[in-house]
């Protein structure tokens, strides 16, 4: 485990609190989470802000599979999650909120995703966990924790109780690329 | 598992359907926004292979792809070579040949699609063949049920009609035992199989013990040019006997409700004041063809060009 949950909501309060001094019109902001583990992300920054300041944020949710750009290739089509957006985006300043950005392809997805809804005024992206192996030119304007990677490693965000309703812990999990040649 | 065609309802499991409505409740959303298109299947190609007339479903399979931005070429046999004598299979090589991503066939004849599917690269949806089956129609149909109804456990599904000719009741019959619900399905003596009771189906001739406790009633539709047959005496005497009023529909539960597959026959099997209120939601019902397709689309259309055995 390389992030508990008291780490995790740690780096929360602090993502909001940033979140709240980089922007002036509070009331512009809207919290979009990538499921699944955006979602108690974002729901907890929208609690701290609300702590913050006294103002609610919306709280949508995007799934990004419809536009993935791997897709068709690899034949076997994952489950759909649910799309949420209960305001409009328009000219409102959308912060994604992810649990672990790695290549940016969800977040270039996620990005597409959103114009589809509307015409934001901005784009800010939040990252739980930052691990590195970006293909794409994407930068994480609030990141939670920087967690060097191989690439064959898998970074997860999940619930100690095996939901995300509960406590949150971010596990390292799989073994580098090469690693079993190497023993072998 | 799923296989690379979708030909019948034969040939999926409960985890299968269960799978598919869920994804087409999430393709609802996509049709409820204000751009009501997502660019899963940009560059893909769907052909819409119509041997028989159809405006619902050749109409539902489009939307349904252009949703998804497939490239959709409807083809129908009065506007190709079909009439100079080609074959149904050269018809349906020289499109392969143009490399769609999947091929959407309705055919009179029972077995068409797989025949088209054994012999082509792309992945093939059965969008109806003869009395065989009708996977679509049944799968928007179930979705109907589980929005209205919330589970399929423990309800009773009660289809009434021609249903020796029915692909659509032979599909939802499969549909619905497979995802636990009990289906019983009411016509004339000469309009029910022998041997329907082996699918896991009750028999009636009686309507009203087939209403008793109904929380679904499906209509089929009655084929007047059969009727000239011998299958029933009259129109007449079909309406008065199985024809569906708010009458008849007093024996099934007070929350049932009717569904027909269309297009709807006003005054036959289906009262013209029931056709266009609830409890019928047959206008749903279309509404839901094009969120089921696209799942089954999202499914099956595009995968690799590799074919199991």
């Amino acid at each position: 485990m390389v992030l508990d949950d008291v780490a995790i909501r740690r780096a929360l309060v602090r993502i909001a609190h940033e979140i709240v001094e980089r922007n002036d019109e509070i009331r512009d902001l809207y919290l979009v989470a990538i499921p699944n583990g955006g979602v108690p992300l974002a729901r907890t920054i929208a609690s701290q802000v609300r702590e913050i300041t006294g103002i609610e944020l919306p709280v949508g949710i995007l799934d990004t599979t419809l536009y993935r750009d791997d897709l068709i290739a690899r034949g076997e089509r994952p489950p759909l999650r649910r799309t949420e957006m209960p305001s409009a985006v328009d000219d409102r300043v959308v912060v994604l909120v992810d649990d672990v950005v790695s290549t940016g392809r969800t977040i270039r997805a996620a990005m597409d995703a959103l114009m589809d809804f509307g015409r934001p005024r901005g784009v800010q992206l939040v990252g739980l966990v930052d691990r590195g192996h970006r293909e794409l030119p994407i930068k994480i304007d609030f990141v939670g924790k920087n967690i060097p990677t191989q690439r064959g490693e898998r970074v997860e965000l999940r619930g100690t109780s095996g939901d995300l309703e509960g406590a949150l812990e971010v596990v390292v999990h799989g073994e580098p690329e090469g690693a079993a040649e190497a023993r072998a | 598992m799923m296989g690379r065609d979708l030909l019948g309802i034969e040939d999926l499991d409960r985890a299968d359907l269960e799978r598919i409505l869920e994804t087409a409740e999430r393709m609802q959303e996509v049709g409820r926004r204000d751009v009501k298109k997502v660019p899963t299947l940009r560059g893909r190609t769907l052909v819409n292979l119509f041997f028989e007339p159809s405006t619902r479903t050749r109409t539902s399979f489009e939307i349904a792809g252009k949703r998804l931005s497939a490239d959709v070429v409807n083809f129908s046999p009065s506007s190709s070579s079909l009439t100079k004598a080609e074959s149904i299979l050269d018809t349906a090589m020289t499109l392969d040949a143009m490399a769609p991503d999947a091929v959407v066939v309705r055919h009179k004849v029972a077995g068409v699609p797989k025949r088209i599917a054994d012999a082509l690269a792309a992945p093939v949806i059965n969008a109806g063949d003869g009395a065989h089956e009708h996977p679509t129609q049944a799968l928007l149909d179930c979705f109907t049920v589980k929005q209205e109804k919330g589970r399929f456990d423990g309800l009773t599904v009660t289809i009434i009609g021609d249903i020796t000719h029915s692909r659509v009741a032979r599909s939802n019959l499969y549909a619905f035992s497979k995802l636990g619900a009990e289906v019983r399905l009411a016509a004339p003596p000469t309009m029910l199989p022998a041997g329907v009771e082996s699918l896991g189906a009750k028999a009636y001739t009686s309507l009203r013990e087939a209403l008793e406790g109904a929380d679904v009633v499906m209509v089929l539709r009655i084929q007047q040019e059969r009727m000239e047959g011998c299958f029933f005496p009259s129109i007449r005497e079909y309406a008065a006997t199985f024809g569906i009023d708010r009458k008849k529909l007093r024996y099934a539960k007070d929350d049932v409700i009717v569904m027909h597959p269309g297009p709807v026959n006003r005054g036959v099997e289906i009262a013209h004041d029931l056709a266009d209120r609830r409890p019928s939601v047959i206008l749903d019902q279309v509404r839901n063809g094009v969120a089921v397709r696209m799942a089954v689309l999202y499914q099956f259309a595009g995968r690799p060009a590799t074919r199991e055995g």
